[in-house]
């Protein structure tokens, strides 16, 4: 049911040094790869059907394969490990436990697509993971996977950890990449996309953290092994990451497809007296679901079915006692701050939907309100210059789909009917403290 | 976001030959030198406690470019400061699922304990208080930040002590991650100068491992692959 490969370290003494990394196979990867052509790294990847775990399931081998090795520029390896989508919360504990998976990932990564030097872009909210990060760089340099002529073939690589400051736009991979250089972060138009002219104007790769972190599992054991986990056309093994009401909240690595129903079970279901009311499948931007979609498979295929987005398999999970009025207008606070102001839509529209659902939350509006509101949202979504625009209207649009009822009782109410104290964690300390 | 005023000067900025020299450092790093603005920003916060113009204009001629272009970009960024921040920079996650798991009431309860507002800091200078977006551990919640640091599964009544010990001096300690050092040390780590610290703490908590143990429990395994799996089961942690 579990498949632990990413985590399977996770629970060895000091997992995050070297040494303990080493004892669990650690970097035997990198010299299966270095012995390979990068060309054939590529294509083990294409083959093993990993599809990116930042959001948008882009096929990896695939992403790698468009840089073009005819061009004389340098070229780039990008980690994106901004981790800020709300919800989301698997690629700070990786590194955390075991920063080497990912630095012997971005070797690996950076030799199939011949980069000289590779990025770690990490949120900077996040010291000791970034302490975890820069010791795992200078060890493996240290012991010789790093640098020049790495294990004598060759190959030079310079990893660079990179702390970001503070904004949720960053984690779009433009926009990364202008932090990245120094500037406001704001997403670039495209095409050209990063792959012809990234960071710098340069072939650029920028990849999610599970993502590299999955490579050396594949070049370990195989494309066919890494196929042998997950759906037909959602391959592997992946965590999800389950918080909120739930018994047991944390990281859940198992194939890709699992359902809702099953990984509750594992979790030790919805906490103790209460039930599902709503989940958000990836984060904050994939349209919420409710108990009638427990059975629905947690790919990419399956979820998208349901109406939803997989996104990076955050799954918030919220019982009754919980108002999708006062969420959704929390969700909406966030996107209209995190706003980058590069397009109108977004900028202006994101400050309108919170004018409008703090009104409806403080049960001063009426059922036309839904209506202004779902306008806007239309008006935002497919609209704007990049994907913040789109995640920001999902919260509205699904909870107005699915608990008009309880937007409806904040008029007849005059205000929030739900009591706050009773979705905390404590009002149930006594039984679970 | 939009606000690119230049913060006021109060006469005795403290970067020197020193902080120039690391901001050359930090510029030497980098394909291109200006890649080390956000780098140098955190530097100029390890000094001065926030964002200063000295501080702006040193990273201006450091990579050549105006001050003004400087301030653009720190005024993007949430974690630059231009009012000085406290010993222990305190937050308190406030989206959504901490939210309502309890972040707003302990955000509260800290608010009235410390009497200050968002992004104020006590009068004692000790501590600054903010409140968070999503901090990327949510199987935690409600959560707390104290210097970047992770404090997990919070309540009103372990917040307030924790900002109490913060207050009396006590030491500190993260559940998943350090003893907590003061803002502008972490600022210098996150500048991209490491202290050795990074063995303080273990490899994750409870909920990190949570399917794993279950996993360990129940002899879930991946299917074989071409590399047997080596993990050795005596070098279990705990
Ligand atoms: C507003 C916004 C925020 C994003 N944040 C992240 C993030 O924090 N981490 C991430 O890996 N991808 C994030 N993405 C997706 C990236 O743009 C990009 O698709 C991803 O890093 C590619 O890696 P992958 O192919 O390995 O998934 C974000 C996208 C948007 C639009
Ligand atoms: S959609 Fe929003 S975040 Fe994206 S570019 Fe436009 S203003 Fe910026
Ligand atoms: S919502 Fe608080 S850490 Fe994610």
């Amino acid at each position: 049911m579990l498949t632990p490969v990413l985590s399977d370290n996770w629970d060895q003494i000091r997992s995050w040094q070297l040494a303990s990394y080493q004892r669990s196979g650690g970097y035997d990867a990198l010299r299966t790869a270095l012995r390979m052509l990068p060309a054939d790294v590529v294509t083990a990847v294409k083959d093993s059907g990993l599809r990116g775990r930042g959001g948008a399931g882009f096929p990896t081998g695939m992403k790698w394969s468009f840089i073009p090795q005819d061009n004389p520029k340098p070229k780039y390896l990008v980690v994106n490990a901004d981790e800020s989508e709300p919800g989301t919360c698997k690629d700070i504990p990786l590194m955390l436990a075991s920063p080497h998976t990912l630095v012997e990932g971005v070797i690996i990564s950076a030799y199939a697509i011949r980069a000289n030097t590779a990025f770690i872009y990490v949120r900077g909210e996040v010291l000791h993971v970034i302490r975890r990060l820069q010791q795992a760089v200078v060890e493996a340099r240290e012991a010789g996977f790093l640098g020049t002529n790495i294990l004598g073939t060759g190959y030079d690589l310079d990893v660079i950890v990179h702390a970001g400051a503070g904004a949720y736009i960053c984690g779009e991979e433009t926009a990364l990449l202008d932090s990245l250089e120094g500037r406001r972060g704001q997403p670039r138009l495209r095409p050209p996309f990063p792959a012809v002219a990234g960071l710098y104007g340069c072939p650029t790769v920028i990849n999610n953290v599970e993502s590299i972190a999955s490579v050396p599992s594949i070049i370990n054991n195989g494309a066919d092994w890494f196929g042998s986990m997950g759906t037909e056309k959602s391959k592997g093994p992946t965590l999800y990451s389950l918080s909120g009401h739930v018994t047991r909240p944390g990281q859940y690595e198992a194939p890709m497809g699992i359902t809702l129903r099953q990984l509750l079970e594992l979790a030790g279901g919805i906490r103790d007296g209460h039930e599902l009311k709503f989940w958000t499948p990836g984060g904050s931007s994939t349209p919420l679901l409710t108990a009638e979609h427990l059975d629905v498979p947690l790919d990419y295929e399956g979820v998208a079915g349901a109406g939803s987005l997989l996104g990076t398999k955050a799954l918030q999970i919220f019982d009754e006692t919980t108002c999708p009025v006062r969420a959704t207008l929390r969700w909406t606070e966030f996107y209209k701050h995190e706003s980058c102001g590069k397009c109108t839509p977004c900028r202006e529209g994101t400050w309108w939907l919170v004018q409008i659902l703090e009104r409806l939350e403080a049960g001063q509006g009426d059922e036309s309100d839904l209506e202004k509101l779902l306008d806007l949202s239309d008006n935002i979504t497919g609209r704007s210059f990049c994907a913040l625009a789109d995640g920001a209207t999902a919260p509205i649009t699904s909870s107005i789909q699915h608990f008009k009822d309880d937007y409806l009782a904040h008029f007849t109410n005059g205000g929030c009917p739900f009591d706050p104290m009773l979705s905390t964690v404590f009002a149930t300390a006594g039984a679970t403290a | 976001m939009a606000d690119t005023t230049v913060p006021y000067s109060t006469g005795d900025s403290k970067i020197g030959e020193t902080t120039i020299g690391e901001m050359r450092e930090l510029a030497a790093r980098y394909p291109e030198g200006r890649s080390a603005l956000l780098p140098m920003l955190h530097l100029v916060q390890s000094v001065e406690g926030r964002i200063t113009p000295e501080g702006i204009e040193a990273c201006a001629a450091v990579l050549g470019l105006t001050g003004a272009e400087v301030s653009a970009v720190a005024t993007f960024y949430t974690m630059y400061k231009r009012r000085p921040v406290g010993d222990y920079h305190v937050g308190v996650c406030t989206n959504t699922l901490c939210a309502i798991m309890g972040g707003d009431l302990i955000f509260e309860r800290l608010k009235e304990h410390l009497d200050v507002g968002n992004d104020e800091t006590t009068e004692d200078g000790k501590i600054t208080l903010e409140h968070l977006e999503c901090n990327a551990a949510c199987d935690y919640a409600p959560v707390m930040m104290v210097n970047w640091e992770f404090f997990d599964d919070m309540t009103p009544e372990s917040a307030t002590q924790l900002v109490d010990d913060l207050q009396a001096g006590n030491e500190v300690k993260s559940p998943r991650g350090a003893t907590i050092c003061t803002w502008k040390e972490a600022e210098r780590v996150l500048a991209g100068f490491p202290d050795g610290r990074a063995d303080e703490g273990p490899t994750g908590g409870k909920a990190t491992l949570a399917g794993l143990r279950l996993a360990r429990e129940r002899n879930w395994t991946a299917p074989a692959g071409a590399q047997a799996r080596t993990t050795d089961d005596s070098r279990k942690e705990d």
